[in-house]
Formats: C-alpha cells, structure tokens, sequence
C-alpha cells in the first residue's frame, strides 16, 4: 500500500515540489519505508533561545508522521507540505455542549488520522455490515503523508452565541476594507477553520472530509479551499517555490530555524492577551486571502515589466541590482538610467521588512487552480495563508502599503478574506474544546 | 425515480441480516392477528363521532377499549379538513385525508396496546392541528425486544398499505381530470397525489418496469423505455399542453398504480428494510428533490421532499420503542433533526401549498441542506441500532 501511495503521489505531486521530491527519491527508493516511521521533532518552543527545531532531512520524508501535540500547533512552523484542504465553517448549532463535543471529538479523529490512522477505530469495515463505516477510507493503507491539521476560531465564534465574548483575545479582530478588495462573501469569513496540509492530497482531502462529517448539525461548511503546490519555505532545508506568476516566492520568509524571530513575529506572548483570553499565548493568528491572477494578462507581459512588478529576476530570484536569491535588496541602488534598480512600486520593496518597520510574517501559502472562469480563464492564483502575533500589528500595514502602490495589484484581486485565532498545542490527555470552554 | 445505484447499495448491506430478520418477521406476523382478532370487542358504544369545524376538533367519547376503534368525521366547517390518531413521538396510526366541507367520512383504527395517543384534525390541512388526548384501555401482551420488533413490521405493513391506498385514490381523481382535459384541475392535483408514493418509495420500486413506468423522467428513454407515467403528464400539463395520447398515458397510469399499490402491500419488511428505507429516503431528498430535478416542469418539488421526509420520519416512527430501547441517545437525536427540518421545510409553505422549487433562495437551500445533513447523519445510525449485527 505504501508503494501505491508513493507512485501516486509521484505521478500527481510532481509540480512545485521537484527540490524537495529529489530529496526524498535520491535517498530512498526503498529506503523511502524506512523513513515512513520517522517522526518529526517538534519540540520548538520558539521562546527559548536553544537549538533550532529538527528539520533537516528526515523532516522531508514525505510519508512521516507530524507530532499533533506539542507547545505550538503542526501547520505553521512544521515544514510546508506540498497540498493544501482548506476549510472554513459556521456553527449552526446554538448549543454550546454540541460546540464543545465537537471539539473533542475533532481532536481525536485529528490526532488519529495525523499519525495516518482511520478517524475512528475500525473505522473502515468495523461497524458491521449495517452501519455506514465510521472513517470514509480513502485515505486506508496510505502512510500518514506529513499530514498536519490546524485549528483556528473566527471573530464571530466569540458573539453571544456560546457565552465566548470574554474569551476573545483583544487581537482577534476582522480585516479592515483594503483598496481594491473585490470580497466574496461566500469566499470569506467563518467561525471556524480547519487547515490540512499533508503531502499527498488524497490524506489531506480525507482529513478534512471526516472532520466535516463528524460535524453534520454542529458546523456547517461556509467556503472551502485546495491548493495543490506551496509557494512558501517554512525551512531552510525546503527549497524556495514558485508562485503561479512563475517567480519565486517566499524567499525572505520566516523560517522555523529562526526561533528568536518565531518568538516576535509569529508566537503570542504570554502577556500579550490578559485574563479570560489568555489561553491564546502560545498560538498565532492566521490570515487567508484568497488572490485571485489575471493569468492571461500576465503571461502577454514582458519579461521586463513582470520583473519591475515583483522586483526580482524571474529564473535566480534575486532581487534586481543583485545576483543570488538570498542576496539583500538593495533599495536605493540605481539602475543605468538612473532610476532605482527596484522600482518604488515593486512588490518586494513595499512588502520588505526594512519599509514597514520591521514587520515580518510567517508565510504558509499555497498555488490554486479552481478550474477556469465562465470565459475560459483560468481560475488560478495564489491562497495566501500567513501566521502573526497580531494581525492589526502586522498584517493589516503591510496590506495597506500594498494595496496603496504595488504594481501587481493591476494582475491579481483578493476575492476572498479571513482571519482565525489558531490555539496553542495541546498537551498530552487535552483537547481542543478545553481551553475555551474551561 | 429509480436509482439503481441507491438500490444496489441497499442491498449490498442487507443480505447477511435478511434471513434472522425475515424470520422474525414471520413469526411476528404469525402472532400479531391471534392476538388482535382474540383480544377485545370494538370499543363501547359504537363509533366515535368527531365533529370537525375550522375551530374545533369535538369527540363524542376519548377513550375506548384495545381493539377496533371506529371515528366517524364529519367536517361541518368551511375549510378542508383531516383528522389523524397519533401514537407517542407523532407516529401516525391513522388517518384521513381531504374531507372535504359537509362531507363525512369513517376512519377504522386497530389499537392493539393500550396507551396514550393524540387526535388531531387540520382544518385548511395545515399546521400541527387542533389536537386532544385520546386514552385506549385494557390489556396487551407485554412486549419483549422481538415482539417490540415483530410490532413495528405490523405498523410498517398498516402505514404502507395506508399511504398505497391514498396513492390509488388520488392518482384516480388526477387521471379523471387529465382525461377531462381539466388541465387546470389536473395541475391543482399533481403534487399531492403524489405525495404518498413519495413517502413509500423504497417499498414500491423494486418491482421491475413499474418504478419506471409510473416514476421516470424523461431520461428512461435513453434505457430504451417509454416516457409514461406521472412525469410525461407533467411535462404535458406544464410545458407542452395535453397530447393526443395524454389519456391512454393516464389509463396506463392509474393501472400501473393500482398494481404497485397492491403488491407494496405484499412486501414483508423487516426491521433494517424499514430503517434502510428511512434512510434511502432522505437519500431521495438530498439527491433529487433538494437539487431539483424531480420536479422539472412543475416545480412540485417540495411536495416530494415533504413526503420523503414523512415517509422517513413514519419509518423510524415506527421502530421507535425498538430504537428508545437500544439506542435512547439516538432517538432524542432523531426526534430533535426531524422536528428541526420539518419546520425549516414548512416555512415554505404557502397556505396548504408549498412554494414552487424555483422561489427558493441559496440561502434557503443551503439552510435545508445542512439539517438534511445533520438529520442524514443521525438515520444512518438507525439500521445499525436495530440490527447490530
């Protein structure tokens, strides 16, 4: 069964994923079951200064196993799987014990189907003939793909519904309107998510599958999102992607290996949020926009004016004026004719650290193609999915700055918008309705 | 509509409990009319008379003795009137339909365990009724889970041969206004004569051509089969006007019918048939109704959900002393999705209409769909609970 899984994960996940592919098929053939049982360490409280989190190679056997508990929740510094099922949901029940439920049983189906178990024992034909089988089973006899599933709760989870109002931290905020927002509301918002990433999108779409299901009259579906290439290193050891404009993309984000900047950019601190919503330090917050590219537009632009736009060459990656990827932009270099190197509307400029006061963010995004449109466009682009401290504090001026002046807004167009409190880990013997519902 | 796949399934996962199950059934059977025949006299004093006005529901007695019970209604007020025995959790024992003003019809009843029931009669056909307690005395035998069992089989059987009898009835008055060429009446009989093939489907489609013949959409001719039946007389009634052959398709239809309705009285469900069929139902809701497509010329298609789902929730009903049993953390479940999604469907209503499919919103439908989902998820545990094999 793990040979299946691996040839058909080959077959399917070649794209986007080629660096990090070689890595594992160079080392294994059949010495790709040996690392099946590797679990990744991740013990990486960020706070304290020691030694980096375990990501090196065995982090990048593909079929391995991602601890669920821990300090921190897996999906946000863990290394970026290459496929995404991403989902937001409305509780429809007004039942706060339903709500709680839920959460417990979402935990343990979570952590069952993370170590590439069914989500229920004997989920598959254990029932008996005349039950509906407990785990859907496509995802039966393949290894647990790096599957990670992430939680996270919505400003709206916290009216007076479920008596949470208290319970919100100060931070959890919605998105202020940007310039040239063209929102869909069926496409943003929710009350709650759930994000799985795993390394073959069969595990991914599987997790997400059964955690709906076992949600039937407590949350219902609001939008949903695949991606199927990440466009974001969370390590060093991960090669920098492409996005669908064919650039690199997430050359300068945060990565795990770097806890002191994990601890300031992404990490809420202990003392950020007080009283009744202190449960969130330790978490992060997560904000998903859904950007949608004019395709067809950008691929009829030259080459020089796509460079312009992002700011860098498109085949090394590095910022113009400089010659390798992780070469420092050079923002007040000038070119031959005299203007910068990096035009003033360049997204890497506008986006850059050094103009927004050094806000950083811990990028997790993912490529998608939803098809085409009713004209014949392809419905593709970029899942931007970010983990922050505080997304007033970071998120939403970068966002201005962008939406003021880059030059890609003319080839891309947020169609969908959202933020989540993503809890911190949970320890052994928890679950996720404890925190809240303490 | 037949769906091959649905059927397929179903029986994929019956088999292996069949033969227990059928066993019990016939003992049950066996039982049942021993114990009913020797057990009482009709109740005292002849038939109950009830006197149903727009306002009032008047019996002339609310209690009898176990046994055959007779209600006499009568509708002297100005609305179309019903009047229905309900046993605990709204199971309906009994009932009668569209008494029209002035008019007076008989309802027999066998009660074979005494107990508390609920009678009700709707004037307008609508809402919960105006309802009353109603008290049956005397003995029965104690049931253990087998007799519990073989019970629920009899009042599956009495519920079917109910509702195919209320389809030969209105498929005769709807077939007479099609050869009237009464288009208009014809169009105001559609939906509800329907309405009890609707609830008993999973019974009624397995015998052969017949499902097809009275049930299929334009599609069976891609099967090599004729457009017959109710939905080519929809397709007339709606799109293109009465044909030279409308009236030889409803003789056709009514005959076709009145064969179902006699054979669906021969089947000898078992408990998991019942179960399994209360789901296969809200199978029907989910894949034909809420989308739709049943419906396509009328947009009847709410009057079809309305009988899936209380040929669903009759179903279970029915197998509630067996699942209140085994399982009384499902049964709360069920009595809470079912009474959650009856009432989302009936804000659709239209007086004693309901609204045509296409005046629904996604905000509508999405609102349907997600209890459907939340009440589908609760009847997928039941034929599991009363075969836990």
């Amino acid at each position: 069964m793990t040979d299946d899984g691996l040839s058909r994960r080959r077959l399917i996940g070649a794209s986007g994923t080629a660096a990090v592919a070689g890595v594992v098929v160079g080392a294994s053939g059949a010495g790709a079951l040996a690392l099946r049982g590797d679990a990744v360490s991740r013990d990486d409280d960020a706070s304290a200064a020691g030694a980096p989190p375990s990501t090196t190679a065995s982090a990048l056997a593909l079929d391995a196993a991602i601890p669920f508990r821990g300090a921190h929740q897996a999906g946000i510094v863990t290394p970026a799987q290459d496929r995404l099922h991403f989902v937001a949901l409305d509780v429809v029940t007004t039942d706060r014990d339903q709500l709680r439920q839920l959460l417990e049983d979402w935990t343990r189906a979570a952590e069952r189907m993370t170590a590439g178990a069914e989500a229920a024992p004997g989920g598959l034909v254990g029932g008996g003939p005349n039950r509906a089988p407990e785990d859907t089973g496509e995802a039966y006899g393949l290894p647990a793909s790096g599957l990670t599933i992430t939680i996270g709760y919505g400003p709206s989870l916290f009216d007076d519904r479920f008596g949470l109002a208290a319970k919100r931290p100060a931070a959890l905020q919605e998105l202020p309107p940007f310039t040239g927002d063209q929102l869909d509301p069926r496409r943003s918002g929710g009350d709650l998510c759930i994000q799985a990433c795993a390394n073959d999108p069969q595990v991914a779409v599987h997790a997400v599958r059964n955690l709906v299901r076992l949600g039937f009259g407590v949350v219902a579906v609001r939008w949903s999102q695949l991606g199927f290439g990440r466009t974001s290193s969370t390590s060093t050891a991960q090669a920098t992607p492409r996005n669908m404009f064919g650039f690199k993309d997430g050359t300068n984000n945060l990565k795990a290996e770097e806890p002191e900047g994990l601890a300031q950019h992404v990490w809420v601190g202990d003392s950020d949020e007080t009283g009744a919503a202190a449960w969130m330090a330790g978490g992060s917050y997560l904000v998903a926009r859904r950007i949608r590219m004019h395709i067809e537009v950008w691929d009829r632009t030259s080459l020089q004016e796509q460079e312009d736009v992002i700011g860098r060459d498109k085949k090394e990656g590095a910022p113009l004026g400089a010659t390798k990827e992780f070469d420092t932009p050079d923002f007040a270099k000038k070119g031959p004719d005299g203007a910068p190197a990096i035009p003033v509307t360049a997204h890497v400029r506008l986006a850059h650290e050094s103009r927004l006061g050094g806000i950083r963010l811990l990028r997790r995004g993912y490529n998608f193609t939803d098809g085409s449109d009713g004209v014949g466009h392809l419905d593709a682009g970029l899942f931007f999915l970010a983990y922050m401290r505080n997304p007033g504090k970071q998120f939403v001026p970068m966002q201005r700055a962008l939406a003021k002046a880059d030059g890609l807004n003319e080839y891309i167009e947020h169609n969908g918008s959202a933020v989540f409190a993503c809890p911190p880990g949970l320890k052994d013997g928890e679950h996720w309705g404890q925190a809240l519902f303490a | 509509m037949p769906r091959p796949a649905l059927r397929r399934s179903t029986r994929v996962a019956v088999p292996v409990a069949l033969s227990l199950a059928a066993a019990l059934a016939l003992t049950g059977c066996a039982d049942k009319p021993a114990a009913t025949g020797g057990s009482t006299a009709t109740g005292a004093g002849g038939p109950i008379t009830v006197n149903a006005t727009d306002t009032a529901c008047e019996l002339s007695a609310t209690t009898a003795k176990a046994g055959t019970v007779t209600f006499q209604v009568t509708n002297s007020g100005s609305k179309v009137n019903e009047f229905y025995l309900y046993a605990e959790g709204d199971r309906i024992v009994s009932e009668v339909e569209n008494i029209t003003p002035g008019l007076s019809r008989e309802l027999k009843v066998e009660i074979t365990e005494p107990g508390t029931f609920t009678t009700s009669c709707k004037p307008g056909m609508v809402g919960d009724g105006i309802r009353g307690t109603f008290t049956v005395t005397g003995t029965a035998a104690k049931g253990s889970a087998d007799s519990k069992v073989a019970k629920s089989i009899a009042d599956y059987k009495a519920f079917v041969a109910s509702e195919a009898d209320e389809f030969v009835t209105g498929t005769k008055e709807f077939v007479a206004a099609v050869k009237a060429g009464d288009v208009a009446r014809a169009k105001s009989l559609y939906a509800q004569a329907r309405h009890p093939w609707e609830a008993i489907e999973p019974v009624a489609e397995s015998f052969g051509d017949l499902d097809p013949r009275i049930d299929g959409r334009e599609d069976v001719i891609a099967d090599g089969m004729a457009f017959t039946g109710y939905h080519r007389l929809e397709k007339d009634l709606w799109k293109d006007g009465l044909q030279k052959d409308s009236g030889a398709i409803a003789d056709q239809l009514l005959a076709d019918v009145t064969e179902i309705a006699a054979r669906s009285k021969t089947v000898e469900p078992t408990a998991l048939s019942i179960a399994n069929g209360a789901k296969a139902l809200l199978d029907e809701v989910a894949t034909g109704k809420i989308t739709g497509e049943e419906e396509r010329y009328s947009h009847t298609d709410l009057w079809d959900f309305d009988g899936n789902l209380e040929g669903s929730r009759q179903a279970l009903a029915v197998l509630r002393p067996v699942i209140t049993e085994r399982d009384p953390a499902l049964q709360k479940a069920l009595d809470a999705r079912f009474t959650e999604l009856s009432s989302l469907l009936a804000k659709h209503k239209a007086g004693a209409d309901y609204k045509a499919y296409t005046a629904l919103t996604d905000a509508d439908l999405k609102e349907l769909t997600v209890s459907l989902d939340a009440l589908s998820e609760q009847v997928s545990k039941a034929p599991g609970v009363v075969e836990a094999k």
